[in-house]
């Protein structure tokens, strides 16, 4: 962690890589913090209420910081149709936490997301982007005892 | 035994998620004196992970299925979980533009010229650059990214600006849930892409190359910046006749549907909002930046060096009157299987979904294509060529190619709600009756799927449908209301007994739905009690699930192994409230 910011630069200085300088932020921070929105907005010369109204638009870009293990889970069309919605029940049943939380604990964080491309093993969901497919009942949970036991 | 030249591991998204990097490790492991390589997608994503040992006579053997202690059986080309694509499926399908994926190495850009890379661009350096764009419009290739536009003449009104500067994109923002022939194409041939926008550069003058790629597909960025690297290192950036090499650069996109519209993309490139714009201006005229800007999806710039390879005539031989060429599908949904599938336009649906889908004919009530802006197309016009404009002229769309297939067990209102529940989510909120229309649409349908709706729900759909598609101002909007409107049209049925019966005969719609232990089948092992998060399954002399606390997970249908416990119509299942 950063407290500065001076990393920003890497993502280049024109209002065209604002952008890119938040994805850098978010991929160093695991979320864009205000101070992150302030750095930003001198960084690249454009007003707070314009890095914040980027920000706000594009999905990808969390507020808050996320649990140590990111849970997205599918919703696209194959998964939906292959119960991605029992998916989501399930993992809320295990983890007591709903789309967008964080276990108290710090461990998992919930996260719906569109597509993770992989609709063939529908229905799938993925742990820091590790994709997991084919879900059942007995399979969800045994995944996520591996992760609980790491911590 | 032919002796093996080296062994191939389909090593694409799809295929390490099926656990192919356990079995590429357990074979380089164990082939000491064969090379083992990661190859990209070859479309069979049902029977992932898949290998292919190549023989010296010239000759592969394929296994499906592939775990890793497979990996010696393999080596001694065991006769056991040998794979062949099933030779109806063959005969169906035409692999122009897939032809080398999952065949060579992704990354490998000797390999690719080995296998006739690169000469296409060769071929049409050897043109002027309006001889390249003639030749784009005499095969008649049209966008693959959905609406179908000429390629060729959106690349003369680029080619006809008399600017130094000129921007060319690729759209490789796959927004559509279900769609994944992009990530494909992007992850197994990225040099063939890349081939067809040096191509795409050279006819249109364009200077600035950008690839928008959503940020979910790590892997496709990671192949194609290797790609790229590797390109400007042998100097192909810089084309002929130029002063400047090209400049390509890689942008990842942040999680917005609505920037796979052109104007919405350029903002976003721009760094700004990704809201549309009216047009004109086009991007043509005054795109990113205001510099004239054409946009390609990443289908359409892959057809660029075959259709060089084969020549315009051979190409305009392939499909329709209206659709040339083929076209890659992302087979998905209630189908044995799933994957990629590249098919010359005008094969049928019926083809597609039941002979390459492997889908049992009876089974399946329809298949949705376009993503949300598509819509459903019952099982009973599979005759259809496919193409885009019989694709329209149903009420669906031929969209990016994703094709999910919707079994009988599937519940068409509530396929409806999803989608807008997507529309209504991406909805940049610039146009009111995209912003509210799609929003009030998804109430509606929100309630005929809890049973609470109305004929006045359904008389409200498809009042505001159309108007919402008049009103709004780009693709997402105009498009929003058609996955309401294609069921309506065809299952009309199933909204009238939501509404009027309170029904869901499907058995999806959890409001309308009980469950139920067949007691007959009941085996009393009690895995059902223990599994129900909410505590509703309790024992008496028999279990029975008390439909007044259970959420309708089906963790309790899920985990019977005695397949006991089903989903019936409200009212049927116990309740201890009534």
């Amino acid at each position: 962690m950063s407290e500065d910011f001076s990393y920003l630069p890497e993502a280049g200085s024109e209002k065209g890589d604002l952008i890119r300088g938040l994805q850098l932020v978010q991929s160093r921070e695991g979320y864009v913090s205000d101070d992150a929105i302030r750095a930003a907005a001198k960084h690249f010369g454009v007003p707070v209420a314009e890095v914040e109204g980027v920000l706000t638009f594009y999905a990808q870009f969390k507020r808050t910081k996320p649990g140590k293990n990111k849970i997205c889970i599918c919703d696209g069309t194959a998964c939906h149709i292959k119960g991605s919605t029992q998916v989501a029940s399930w993992l809320e049943a295990e983890l007591g936490i709903g789309d967008g939380q964080t276990t108290e604990d710090g461990i998992f964080s919930l996260e719906t997301v569109a597509c993770l491309g992989c609709c063939s093993l529908a229905p799938v969901m993925s742990i820091n982007g590790k994709v997991y497919g084919k879900l059942d009942r007995k399979g969800l949970t045994k995944i996520l005892n591996e992760y609980r036991k790491l911590g | 035994m032919a002796a093996i030249k080296r062994i191939k591991v389909g090593t694409a998204s799809c295929g390490i998620a099926a656990g192919a990097g356990q079995v590429f490790d357990a074979l380089k492991n164990a082939a000491t004196d064969v090379p083992v390589i990661g190859v990209g997608c070859f479309g069979h994503c049902y029977a992932e992970p898949i290998v292919e040992v190549e023989c010296e006579d010239g000759t592969s053997v394929f296994y499906s299925k592939v775990k890793p202690e497979d990996a010696a059986g393999i080596l001694n080309l065991t006769e056991e979980g040998r794979f062949s694509i099933p030779a109806r499926r063959a005969e169906l399908e035409k692999t122009l533009v897939t032809r080398l994926a999952g065949k060579i190495n992704p990354i490998d850009m000797q390999e690719y010229i080995a296998n006739g890379g690169f000469e296409s661009m060769k071929k049409a350096f050897a043109m002027t650059p309006e001889q390249v764009v003639d030749e784009v419009k005499k095969a008649g290739l049209r966008g693959r990214g959905g609406a179908g536009f000429p390629t060729g003449m959106k690349w003369s009104f680029l080619a006809a600006k008399q600017v130094p500067e000129k921007v060319l994109i690729c759209n490789a923002d796959e927004g559509d849930p279900g769609a994944f022939m992009d990530r494909s194409m992007m992850e197994s041939v990225p040099f063939q892409m890349m081939e067809g926008m040096l191509i795409g550069a050279y006819a249109t003058g364009a200077t600035k190359l950008f690839i928008y790629c959503r940020a979910e597909y790590p892997l496709a960025i990671k192949h194609l910046s290797i790609a790229i690297d590797a390109m400007k290192e042998a100097n192909l950036h810089m084309l002929p006749g130029r002063e400047k090499p090209l400049e390509i650069i890689i942008k990842e996109g942040a999680g917005a549907f609505v920037c796979g519209e052109e104007t919405a993309m350029i903002h976003s490139l721009e760094g700004k909002r990704g809201t549309p714009r009216f047009r004109p201006p086009f991007p043509t005229d005054s795109g990113w930046n205001t510099l004239p800007t054409a946009i390609n999806n990443v289908e359409t710039f892959c057809n660029i060096a075959p259709l060089f390879s084969i020549g315009a005539d051979a190409f305009a031989a392939i499909g329709t009157e209206k659709g040339k060429g083929t076209k890659i599908f992302a087979l998905a949904g209630d189908v044995k299987n799933p994957g990629l599938t590249e098919v010359p336009m005008g094969t049928t649906l019926a083809e597609v979904v039941y002979e390459i889908g492997g889908a049992e004919p009876g089974t399946v009530k329809a298949v949705q294509t376009g993503g949300p802006s598509g819509g459903c197309i019952p099982a009973d016009k599979f005759d259809t060529k496919i193409d885009y404009d019989t694709l329209g002229a149903l009420g669906a769309i031929m969209g990016s190619g994703g094709l999910i297939v919707i079994g009988n067990n599937r519940c068409m209102v509530e396929t409806a709600r999803y989608f807008l529940s997507f529309t209504q989510r991406e909805s940049c909120g610039k146009c009111t009756f995209c912003r509210v229309g799609t929003t009030r649409m998804y109430e509606a349908l929100q309630r005929i799927t809890e049973g609470k709706g109305t004929e006045a729900d359904i008389a409200f759909l498809e009042d505001i449908g159309p108007k919402i598609k008049k009103g709004a101002l780009c693709g997402l909007g105009q498009t929003a209301p058609n996955p309401a409107l294609s069921t309506l049209r065809y299952f009309r049925n199933e909204y009238e007994e939501h509404v009027r019966d309170h029904v869901c005969s499907a058995h999806i719609c959890s409001a309308l739905t009980d469950i139920k232990v067949d007691t007959d089948k009941c085996v009393k092992c009690g895995l059902c009690m223990r599994t129900c998060p909410v505590g509703a399954i309790q024992k008496t002399d028999v279990f029975t699930v008390d439909n007044a606390k259970c959420s309708k997970c089906n963790s309790c249908i899920e985990i019977c192994p005695k397949k006991a416990i089903s989903r019936v119509n409200k009212g049927e299942g116990f309740n201890s409230s009534l």
